[in-house]
């Protein structure tokens, strides 16, 4: 059966190679078929593959295909790894993707681009599924900088816009500086450990932790790649590429910036969970950074009023909670939550998608309001992700956010609070951005109230499709205390199963307890959609124009004023320093004493020349001189 | 005596061309083509079967001078680099501008092809260095007469700053030859087991050998003529420079350095890695600002070549081996990216990148080679740059984690400097300039059409190129590790 494997991937590569030559000619619709045609069959294989691994008729195993690079006793096998982890990576990546695919049909249909914008999805998916399966760190990372290579040229798709462009090309070097932290981690581990392959480094880092050096150094390349992962998945300090790369069309947010991509970092660690598990001193860092990422982007998100901006902070903070779930050491769990969230958030920048689609291409919600009569499935299927991310059982968001806040509590309470706190911001922003969408009065042109409509069912039923998966997509790991059987943590076990035995608390949190802080975080959030009912349904108010703003409010809507914090502080200097060496270094000194040696050889040689007067008188004299200095050298 | 088909090949079609008036064009084409051939059929034979492939006919006996010369499975991979990119430099050069007095410039194409397979091949130190002066006399005309404004005060530079060095090898070549025991020799083979020179004479030797060598590379703070002289050059020239000249310098290090000056080399170790990679980082940070297109190019150039310099002077296996293929790697893309914007410069008349814009919407088929060549240049994976790049900072990770980050900052800011010039001359919307632009020719797809496929190929599967230099390779690391080895051994007995 794992025989297919290479199958997976490749087929949408195939779909990047005949969209990509034959875009010219290609008839719209076909390529649409094509594009999704070879993602849907990648999907059914990963389906199969799935049963098969599930009831126990394939095991976890590596394919090997050729010796991608050979040096010495160095080798970098092209191999893919199918276990549990990549198995269920496959089936969101083809499945969410195959979905998106469908829905593009839709939405890109009147675009030029369309047949280009189908390869590079292809070409995306390609990645992806590279990055998931690859069976050492050098084929995650081709896939891993495949993908953001797929993420900057559809992010700067309408390349006729400049802003997009710097969107692109902002979102490409903000990766780069974590991917410097990735293949620094890369050779870490080769110069550890003479080997990129994920089995024989888990098995070696199992015989390093006794001493301290050993622990310094798994601490080393788990810290440096993270610094890959927080760029990636968009983490403090590098996260300000992902509101920005909202330019690209709302298909392109929905996979790569919320569903796939964006969650590669939380991948890659768990799948080096043996490490980080080593490596407690990262593990902290990672569930510090997590939730004030969490925090930080759920502020931000309370002030803005591009729906797609909203939904863009929304996805940075839950990325947070992932980091957070894996920081605290529950990988399930922040697996689990990369899972409901690619059901729910999809759902939701499809919606935004269904929703910008009606109106014109407009995304501020201020001018947005009562669209619930007129676009029905959106509406509903938007309520549905909206209750599932704010975290209201039984939708899908309810059990995994869950399980991070109880292991963030058995790790520290004080984490757990601002994790909670955090909901309650997600559950207001969520709910602010439901209500002067969907509900109120009309606020657009009249122009846009007429064309308000529908859309079409390429692109509603993938809306249907997410919205069943965003409603039962938690039962998969129901926990014990609901009378589950946490089927997702059993399937996982043989991946995690060395870190869930170092990290396996003392004492489990008794079940009141648990289902005290069950009530706390689901009480806060409902009264936080509260808030924003009273607010936005019952005050009818609208958001302020953006200059009218003051105070705090105007702090959050300029997003802490980070961007300018970053312009000031390293994308200037960095232009005067280039300026300074150009100017200064290279041109008044480096380039000056080359051209002053050179003048000084002619000014020399001009001097020297003067001797040759042609005056036999004078030549005779210099050769008297010459021979006395000589035979007193000589006699000396 | 496949190694004198070589070198004599693209010399008798170099002196056909220069009769040849307007089908000049042609012959020379067809004897790169001729050398291509026999290349690529060598590359894969089996190189240990040094009888047919080398020379070694004596020449001026009483001096000790023989035609000797060798090919191994380094150079092996320099000839190939020079068989690939010849033609397509010939080709380029079909389209676009035409060359006045064009039998002269192909036949200076294809004598500079002899040189520098003469350069690449020789294991004598006196054929070595005729034929190392030898390739400055095709370039210094392809540039000065064909070349743009102020080409001759550029040239000129350019000429006397490489003599210069040249001057200082020379001394080192003359100082090395008197140690060898008389009747003296330029053998390499006997200047490789010299026992008897002592500290002083092999450090002056030397430096005099790296000096030449760092010019002709350039490494930072001797690179000064480069940036200015690519920049007025031909495009033909650009490329020649660029693609294959350059690589002179390192492989000088490689075959003449390393092997005869090992214990000097190993003294001065840290210091040239410190100097590669300072360099590294100041053209990176130089190539931000850049306003000539080709000006940013030959900074990125200078970055990249610091880099090769780097890994290859940690003497480890993944060093050496870096070296070897983004040589060919490099070669390859800059090759490319040169040819791009000659490309745009043909339509445009313009090398200043702000003046441009849009050009994608006009030429998707260019701009699709463009990305391809500047995904190879910023060393994406399944691009042939990464593969170089990869093994060149994991041979500066194991040397010294502190230069491989600092190195590694040239990561970041060759995402920079490309995307921002990417951006600027083809995305966002056309002006007056580039609203007429039209799409690549068939001819110019010739050229670069190959160059696109050889990056992914070779991005796919780099054990290609990285197999026949193995061997050879790995007799560099282990004859500096020996020779470290012996130092420590000296210093621990005194």
């Amino acid at each position: 059966m794992t025989d297919l494997l290479w199958l997976i991937p490749l087929l949408p590569f195939i779909g990047f190679v005949i969209n990509g030559v034959c875009y010219k000619i290609m008839p719209k619709t076909l390529a649409a078929i094509i594009a999704s045609g070879s993602v849907a069959v990648s999907f059914i294989i990963s389906l199969l593959l799935f049963f098969a691994l599930k009831n126990g008729d394939i095991q976890s195993a590596t394919s090997f295909y050729y010796n991608f690079i050979t040096v010495g006793n160095f080798n970098v096998p092209f191999s893919l790894l199918y276990d549990q982890l990549s198995a269920l990576m496959l089936l969101i990546v083809t499945g969410v993707g195959f979905l998106i695919h469908v829905y593009s049909a839709g939405y890109m249909h009147d675009d030029e681009g369309h047949n280009k914008f189908f390869a590079y999805l292809n070409l995306f998916v390609f990645f992806m599924l590279l990055l998931v399966l690859g069976a050492n760190y050098v084929i995650m990372f081709i896939g891993w900088e495949g993908v953001g290579l797929c993420s900057y040229l559809l992010i700067g798709f309408w390349f006729g816009n400049d802003a997009y462009n710097d969107a692109a090309k902002k979102a490409f070097v903000m990766n780069r500086i974590g991917d410097l932290g990735f293949l620094l981690g890369i050779f870490m581990i080769i110069v550890n450990f003479g080997t990129v392959d994920y089995a024989e480094i888990f098995t070696k880092a199992k015989d390093y932790e006794i001493d301290y050096a050993g622990v310094t150094v798994l601490t080393g390349i788990t810290l440096l790649l993270f610094v890959g992962a927080t760029g990636k998945s968009a983490q403090i300090p590098l996260y300000t590429w992902l509101p920005d790369a909202m330019a690209g069309p709302t298909p392109v947010s929905a996979l790569i910036h919320a569903a796939t991509m964006v969650t590669a970092g939380i991948y890659m660690v768990a799948r080096s969970n043996i490490l980080y598990t080593l490596a407690p001193v990262t593990m902290g860092v990672m569930a510090v950074v997590g939730i004030a990422t969490a925090i930080f982007a759920a502020t931000i998100g309370l002030k803005q009023n591009d729906i797609k901006k909203v939904l863009a902070y929304s996805t940075v903070s839950q990325l947070g909670y992932m980091f957070l779930g894996l920081g605290v050491g529950t990988f399930t769990g922040a697996f689990f939550h990369v899972m409901t969230h690619a059901f729910f958030k999809a759902l939701l920048f499809l919606g935004a998608g269904s929703v910008i689609h009606a109106m014109s291409g407009e995304q501020d919600v201020r001018n947005m309001g009562a669209l619930s009569k007129k676009l029905p499935i959106t509406f509903i299927t938007f309520i549905i992700a909206t209750i599932a991310i704010a975290g209201i059982p039984p939708f899908a968001g309810f059990f995994s956010k869950d399980e991070i806040l109880a292991k963030a509590f058995e790790y520290s309470p004080i984490l757990w609070g601002f994790g909670v706190l955090g909901a309650g911001f997600t559950s207001y922003y969520m709910f602010r951005l439901l209500f002067l969408t969907f509900f109120g009065s009309f606020r657009g042109t009249h122009e846009q109230e007429h064309h308000l409509h529908e859309s079409p069912l390429t692109m509603t039923v993938p809306l249907m499709v997410l919205a069943v998966l965003s409603m039962v997509g938690g039962f998969i790991n129901i926990p014990e205390v609901l009378g589950g059987t946490s089927w997702l943590k059993e399937f996982l076990a043989p991946v995690f199963a060395y870190s869930i035995q170092k990290s396996e608390p003392a004492h489990a949190l008794s079940h009141d307890t648990e289902y005290m802080l069950m009530g706390i975080s689901v009480g806060v959030s409902v009264v936080a959609i509260a808030l924003a009912f009273i607010m936005y349904i019952v005050k009818k108010s609208v958001p302020a124009s953006d200059s009218d703003e003051k105070g705090l409010a105007r702090l959050l809507q300029h997003k802490y004023y980070v961007d300018e914090l970053y312009i000031a502080i390293v994308q200037k200097p960095l232009d005067k320093l280039s300026s300074v060496f150009y100017a200064i270094v290279e041109l008044k000194f480096i380039d000056a004493l080359v051209n002053i040696s050179g003048r000084g050889a002619i000014n020399t040689s001009a001097l020297v020349r003067k001797i040759q007067t042609g005056n036999t008188g004078f030549y005779v004299f210099a050769m008297v001189i010459g021979i006395i200095i000589i035979i007193g050298f000589t006699l000396v | 005596m496949i190694v004198a088909a070589l070198i004599l090949i693209p010399f008798i079609f170099g002196l056909i061309s220069l009769f040849a008036s307007k089908y000049a064009k042609y012959t020379s084409l067809v004897g790169a083509l001729a050398f291509a051939t026999i290349s690529l059929g060598m590359v894969y034979t089996d190189l240990s079967t040094t009888a047919t492939l080398n020379c070694n006919v004596p020449w001026v006996p009483s001096l000790g001078i023989s035609l000797i010369f060798n090919i191994d499975g380094i150079n092996a991979i320099l000839l190939l680099l020079t068989a690939v990119i010849t033609p397509l430099i010939i080709i380029s050069s079909f389209s676009g501008r035409e060359y006045s007095d064009n039998a002269n410039f192909y036949a200076l194409i294809s004598f500079m092809q002899c040189a520098l397979a003469g350069v690449f091949t020789a294991n004598d130190l006196f054929c070595f260095y005729i034929f190392w002066e030898l390739a400055l006399i095709p370039i210094y005309f392809i540039c000065a007469i064909w070349g743009g404004e102020n080409r001759i005060q550029v040239t000129f530079k350019f000429f006397i700053y490489t003599i210069f060095g040249s001057l200082f090898m020379l001394a080192g070549i003359i100082t090395l030859y008197l140690q060898t025991p008389a009747p003296h020799s330029f053998d390499w083979n006997v200047l490789n087991t010299l026992d008897s020179v002592d500290d002083l004479t092999e450090i002056f030797i030397f430096i005099c050998f790296s000096l030449g060598f760092a010019i002709k590379m350039p490494i930072f703070p001797l690179h000064t003529w480069q940036p200015t002289t690519y920049a007025v050059s031909p495009t033909p020239g650009t490329m020649l420079l660029s693609g294959i000249m350059l690589k002179m310098g390192i492989w000088g290090f490689i075959h003449w350095v390393l092997p005869i000056t090992p214990q000097s080399f190993i003294a001065w170790q840290n210091i040239f890695i410190t100097i590669s990679v300072t360099g590294i980082v100041y053209a990176s940070v130089i190539a931000i600002m850049q306003t000539d297109y080709k000006k940013l190019v030959a900074y990125s150039s200078i970055a990249h070549v610091g880099m090769i310099a780097a890994g290859l002077f940690t003497t480890n296996i993944e060093g050496v081996q870096g070296a070897v293929i983004q040589m060919f790697s490099h070669g390859v893309n800059v090759v490319g990216l040169f040819f791009v914007l000659e490309i745009i410069h043909r339509r445009t008349g313009t090398y200043t990148i702000a003046h441009l814009g849009g050009i994608a919407h006009k030429a998707p088929f260019l701009s699709v080679c463009f990305v391809i060549i500047m995904l190879g240049t910023v060393a994406l994976p399944l691009t042939n740059g990464f593969v170089g790049e990869f093994l060149l900072f994991t041979s500066l990770f194991k040397y010294q984690p502190v230069l491989c980050t600092t190195a590694g900052v040239s990561v970041i800011l060759g995402a920079v400097y490309m995307l921002r010039m990417y951006k600027s001359i083809m995305l966002g919307s056309t002006n007056d300039i580039t609203q007429n632009f039209t799409d690549i020719t068939f001819e110019e797809k010739v050229v670069l059409v190959p160059i696109c496929l050889i990056i992914i190929a070779m991005g796919v599967y780099p054990n290609m190129i990285l197999s026949i230099s193995e061997p050879y390779s790995y007799d560099i690391v282990n004859f500096i590790k020996d020779n470290r080895t012996d130092i420590l051994t000296y210093i621990n007995t005194k």
